[in-house]
């Protein structure tokens, strides 16, 4: 428990201090992307609380991402253009403000999350993988096919949204908020972790049945874990599509749940900050090994089945192995 | 007044096996009674059925009066049934304090009530269930069951493979416990222990119960024809 704060505590720091380095630096491209990994990495702490605390190995978690990017695009875009959302029963605009966006993203992210958790959890193992897939994947389509919002194209709105009188163009301070964000979602997940619901949750992966018999519907607490985690996972979508300025169905695509779960499993499985280090070294590798070769993606594959080959917990798993040795050398 | 714990006839079947064929007891108010039988015999099966986690194919089963048809375990265990699982099965990777306050309801049983029944797991909340003992893990699950506040403690085969003097300390904590006023339903094999514990024994045999009675009025030929053992 102690090494897990060390280790997120550092990841943060890290990312901190790249943030730091582009500002200083004056490198706003540098700026963007530590952003970018703050968003990777608040994703991942969403799935996080399904995959690594609950044991759901969701790979349906683009659907939650998408939806969050869509509430974005979708509310700026009728703002922008002043058209009403829709003008019957009542007339409801756009709206560019950012706190507003990112309840929305969270709320539509929740309320779909709620029917899909619920049909899926009828399952298990590979079955939940699949049909949480199934209902991405029909999300996905369902983007591509539509046209009122850019369909295949996507979706682009040129200026990011508003937070108070904060500029959000500003790299710098954009990257701020999005670290915020992380910070805020992190400590949220860590008091939810350590208490009673987050026990019961730990009881449900262990067994289910034995958590039956204590008197806790072991479903009902999955599902719960489930929607808080699309919820988080809807916010940092929200956050993407204003990074880019842009939304389209590539973020609903399986290829997006997969990268969301790569965080996690590269940075550590039902660790508190697993998906930062995870998000952080993905970027890292992105940009380093991309530089190289079109391919990077072969060598960001060889690395994640070392790292899955050396133990369980990614890279907080090594952190803690390393500290228990040298706590044992010392002592 | 209806009895706490009441089993009517029930048969159960694991998918095509049947493996109960009419089994009947009932454990009233402070009461407590041994379920007995040899092994493979339906005991735990038994269990099973009663705390929702295997259907039953026919029969009752009235937990305070309410039939548990089509319950799910987690509405079973909150009409007030206890289970002390075979194996303790206790939460591996969480402490012995989040083990316990997990399962709380509000009653008598609370973490200090607990840890004055076993003072060992205040001595270790702080320690992860898989580094206990297995008699500190059977303690464990005892506790758990008790933080549910139930009105019947289920347990099965709790002191199997413990050392003697930790079966003595369990032992003595059902005494207490009986004394409180729990009702309790034990399955074990020690009929030494059980002679002074128990109001009634209930032995079953493939899957129907064969003989039910006071503890001095199982006699030797009994013991030896049903459990395989000297009484």
């Amino acid at each position: 428990m102690r090494s897990d704060m060390i280790f997120t505590l550092a990841a943060m720091a890290a990312l901190l201090a790249a943030g730091l380095y582009g500002y200083l630096g004056d490198e706003p491209f540098f700026l963007t992307l530590a952003a970018k990994a703050a968003i990777f990495a608040l994703a991942g702490a969403g799935l996080n609380i399904a995959l690594g605390y609950g044991g759901l190995v969701s790979l349906g978690h683009a659907a939650f991402f998408g939806i969050g990017g869509y509430a974005a695009g979708i509310l700026a875009s009728h703002a922008r253009n002043y058209e009403p959302l829709m003008s019957w029963p009542v007339e409801l605009a756009g709206t560019t403000s950012a706190p507003l966006i990112w309840i929305v993203a969270m709320l539509a992210a929740g309320l779909f999350s709620l029917p899909m958790g619920l049909l899926s959890l009828r399952t298990g193992g590979v079955y939940f993988i699949m049909i949480t897939l199934a209902f991405a994947q029909m999300l996905y389509y369902f983007a591509v096919s539509w046209p009122a919002y850019g369909g295949e194209d996507g979706l682009s709105f040129y200026v990011r949204n508003e937070l108070g009188g904060l500029s959000t163009m500003d790299p710098w301070s954009w990257f701020l908020i999005c670290y915020a964000i992380l910070a805020v979602a992190l400590v949220f997940i860590a008091v939810l972790t350590r208490s009673r619901f987050g026990l019961a949750l730990t009881m449900a992966r262990e067994n289910p049945l034995r958590l039956g018999n204590i008197g806790v519907a072991p479903r009902r607490v999955l599902l719960t874990a489930f929607v808080i985690s699309a919820i988080v996972t809807g916010l940092a979508g929200a956050l993407y599509a204003d990074l880019n300025r842009f939304v389209s169905p590539s973020m609903l695509s399986w290829h997006m749940s997969g990268e969301i779960m790569v965080f996690v499993i590269l940075g550590g499985v039902g660790r508190l900050g697993g998906p930062v280090a995870g998000a952080c070294v993905f970027i890292l590798l992105e940009q380093v090994l991309g530089g190289f070769t079109e391919y990077w993606q072969f060598l960001l594959g060889v690395a994640l089945i070392v790292i899955v080959l050396m133990g369980s917990g990614g890279l907080a798993g090594l952190f803690e192995r390393t500290g228990v040795r040298k706590a044992a050398a010392h002592g | 007044m209806s009895p706490l714990l009441t089993v009517e006839k029930v048969e159960a079947a694991y998918g095509v096996s049947p493996a109960l064929f009419g089994v009947s007891l009932s454990v009233g108010e402070g009461e407590a009674v041994a379920l007995m039988g040899r092994n493979g015999m339906g005991k735990t099966t038994m269990v099973k059925t009663i705390c929702g986690l295997l259907p039953r194919t026919a029969g009752r089963v009235e937990v305070a009066g309410r039939d548990t048809k089509g319950l799910a375990p987690h509405r079973v265990a909150r009409l007030g049934i206890g289970l002390v699982p075979e194996g303790r099965r206790c939460f591996a990777p969480l402490t012995v304090e989040e083990n316990l306050i997990t399962a709380a309801r509000p009653g008598h049983w609370d973490f200090s009530t607990v840890s004055e029944l076993f003072p060992r797991l205040a001595e270790r909340r702080r320690q992860t269930a898989r580094t206990l003992s297995g008699g500190e893990q059977q303690m464990l699950a005892i506790g758990r069951a008790l933080m549910t506040n139930p009105r019947l403690l289920i347990l099965d085969e709790a002191t199997e493979g413990l050392a003697p003097a930790i079966r003595q300390e369990i032992w003595r904590s059902l005494h207490k416990l009986k004394t409180e006023g729990l009702a309790i339903l034990v399955i074990d094999k020690s009929l030494t222990e059980l002679s002074t514990l128990v109001d009634r024994y209930v032995i079953i045999e493939k899957g129907e119960d064969v003989w039910k009675g006071k503890p001095a009025e199982l006699t030797a030929e009994i013991a030896a024809r049903h459990l395989g053992v000297a009484g």
